[in-house]
């Protein structure tokens, strides 16, 4: 089961790991959930001189991800995080996954706990152009980005980026930094309301911490 | 020594033991073994094989650690049964295990009858066979003696620790006890401690060989005899536990061996029985009863965490050591939840630790067949391991 690629499409895939590069410091110690391939580890490794650790479903990525000489353990987000202490990392990435777990209040908290930071990329369901489909065709979104019906996508929990805004407020943390991608993979203007993003993004990518 | 003519089944084993067809180191009288058991062992006899050629920094060694009724005979031809060595699928030429770049060590575990002192060996300060009076060894008894030994060859620091089932034990022990010794380990298939599951199927090996008269309390070689229908009940029993349901289904299902209707007997009807009667017949003639029974309770008191207060993270404690762990979904003797106890207190001490749950139906075997994917994940690991360690490519690449 190749889940990244399922949950989105390689193209604006790479944006959001490149602006998700950019949120984490160099030489961190950073977890990875969802790491697929490693491709997003291996960056950070290489360019960021980080400490890659990745967490990963298929044994098919973790293979990879091990023979690229990254440090990756077959797990499931919603179930293996509990496993490690407080503080373990100075960063912990949940990219394009969250909407896939069963329980995405208690993932985000987990990663606010074991990581100082928490970085999460993931689709808008606020996106126009997914209004305009339920709205107008009633029936259940299919984009390029997200290209499966409703009866076969791994996506069981769609949020808009209100939605994330809220959870953020109820675990308790607060918003370090925030970029809504438009349909071109484009960061929008940082100057922009919430209203805007919520319609306009097609993705976003926000970086938490724990409130002080 | 004497000659034992005409050899019955198991005795080939005992002469293996005193006189090997291995490489042997025989440490003097005055370096003795500090077991668990609060005794020494003196003088100590350690049988082992090796594989490619040392490195002249001696920074390229990989130590196999071999399971249950394993032996050191790795990649070789078995000098009792003359079957290809037990892991020769992974060790050679190109493989996980790359002779070309390595230099693999394997040596028989204490306690073994492949020619370490064990029970079977002659105690060269006597004269006798040890059999029960061999102190119980535990799995740390087993590391310190190959600690012994990489010592003599005058390797600092191995690149590799690698074992399954009970070399796995032996791998988890190593970085516990030699903490700066072990660049990367690989456990496989294995646990922590024992489970009470898997004493309750030892504890049936035992008694199965006790139950046999020719035991006669463990003296059988000096009466001439040997216990070879309780240690065949024995591996029957044992080897069971090693294949899964799915495994045995597919392999035997409810097929007939040679015949198109029951007899309505007690004869090998089913194909799976005929198999369980080989594995118990072939085993005997190369294994030592009382040796199994040293090994197997070497494994029951096998409790990493115990040594460490109860805490298993502690006894990796600030571990530098890269980990790789490799369990298999249907191994139901040693689970992937016991791996990834392991996995949870390496995460503890933010150690490097991968791990891989493989998915196949061989059961707790998986780790001596061919399985693409353990050769994947080892291969991958230990080539990344060799680059982070600074080993230079073979010299083929």
């Amino acid at each position: 089961m190749t889940q990244v690629t399922q949950l989105f499409s390689p193209d604006t895939a790479r944006v959001d790991l490149l602006l998700i590069k950019d949120m984490v410091a160099p030489n961190t110690r950073v977890l990875d959930i969802g790491c697929g391939d490693g491709t997003l580890l291996r960056m950070l490794a290489e360019e960021r001189g980080v400490d890659a650790r990745g967490m990963e479903l298929s044994q098919r990525g973790v293979n990879d991800c091990v023979a690229k000489g990254l440090s990756v353990i077959q797990g499931d987000a919603d179930f293996d995080l509990a496993d490690y202490p407080d503080d373990s990392f100075d960063y912990v990435i949940l990219s394009q996954t969250l909407q896939a777990t069963r329980n995405p209040r208690r993932v985000l908290e987990q990663m606010l706990r074991i990581g100082k930071r928490a970085v999460v990329s993931f689709p808008n369901f606020g996106y126009w152009r997914i209004r305009l489909q339920v709205m107008f065709g009633g029936r259940m979104p299919i984009t390029e980005n997200l290209p499966l019906a409703w009866y076969e996508t791994p996506n069981i929990h769609f949020c808009t980026i209100r939605d994330f805004v809220a959870l953020v407020d109820e675990v308790d943390a607060q918003i370090d930094r925030a970029v809504a991608l438009n349909s071109s993979g484009a960061p929008m203007r940082v100057s922009a309301p919430w209203w805007v993003w919520n319609l306009f993004g097609e993705q976003a990518v926000f970086l938490l911490e724990r409130r002080a | 020594m004497t000659e034992i003519e005409p050899l019955k089944a198991g005795h080939a084993a005992r002469r293996e033991a005193d006189a090997p067809h291995s490489l042997v180191l025989r440490l003097p009288a005055d370096k003795p073994l500090m077991m668990d058991a609060g005794v020494t062992l003196a003088p100590l006899t350690i049988a082992y094989q090796t594989y490619g050629t040392l490195n002249a920094d001696k920074t390229n060694a990989i130590l196999i650690c071999h399971a249950l009724t394993g032996d050191q005979h790795v990649a070789n031809t078995h000098p009792l049964t003359g079957k290809p060595g037990w892991w020769e699928i992974m060790v050679g030429p190109g493989r996980p295990i790359d002779t070309d770049r390595y230099f693999i060590i394997c040596s028989n575990v204490l306690g073994g009858c492949l020619g370490t002192t064990g029970p079977a060996s002659t105690n060269p300060a006597t004269g006798q066979l040890y059999g029960l009076g061999m102190p119980m060894v535990t799995i740390r008894d087993m590391v310190r003696a190959q600690a012994l030994l990489i010592d003599q060859l005058g390797i600092d620091k191995l690149f590799c620790v690698i074992g399954g089932s009970m070399g796995g034990m032996q791998v988890l022990q190593w970085v516990a006890s030699y903490p700066d010794r072990v660049f990367c380990a690989i456990p496989i298939a294995t646990a922590p401690r024992h489970s009470s599951q898997n004493i309750a199927f030892n504890e049936v090996g035992r008694q199965a060989v006790m139950a046999d008269p020719d035991w006669a309390n463990g003296r059988y070689f000096e009466l001439g005899q040997n216990p070879t229908k309780g240690l065949a009940v024995a591996r029957m029993a044992a080897h069971i536990t090693y294949l899964s349901d799915e495994a045995l289904h597919r392999k035997f299902g409810r097929k007939l061996q040679n015949k198109t209707a029951p007899t309505f007997s007690f004869d090998a009807d089913f194909q799976i029985e005929s198999y369980l009667r080989h594995q118990g017949s072939t085993f005997v003639e190369r294994f030592d009863a009382n040796s199994y029974l040293y090994l197997t309770r070497a494994m029951d008191y096998f409790d990493l965490a115990e040594d460490y207060e109860g805490s298993l993270a502690r006894a990796f404690k600030d571990t530098k050591t890269r980990f790789c762990l490799v369990s298999f979904t249907s191994d139901w003797l040693f689970p992937t939840s016991a791996s990834r106890a392991i996995v949870h207190a390496l995460n503890a001490n933010s150690a490097s630790v991968s791990f891989v749950e493989i998915e196949t139906d061989k059961g707790h075997d998986a780790f001596l067949l061919d399985v693409p994917e353990m050769f994947a994940t080892t291969s991958g690991f230990i080539e990344s391991s060799a680059r982070a360690f600074g080993l230079k490519e073979a010299k083929s690449a």
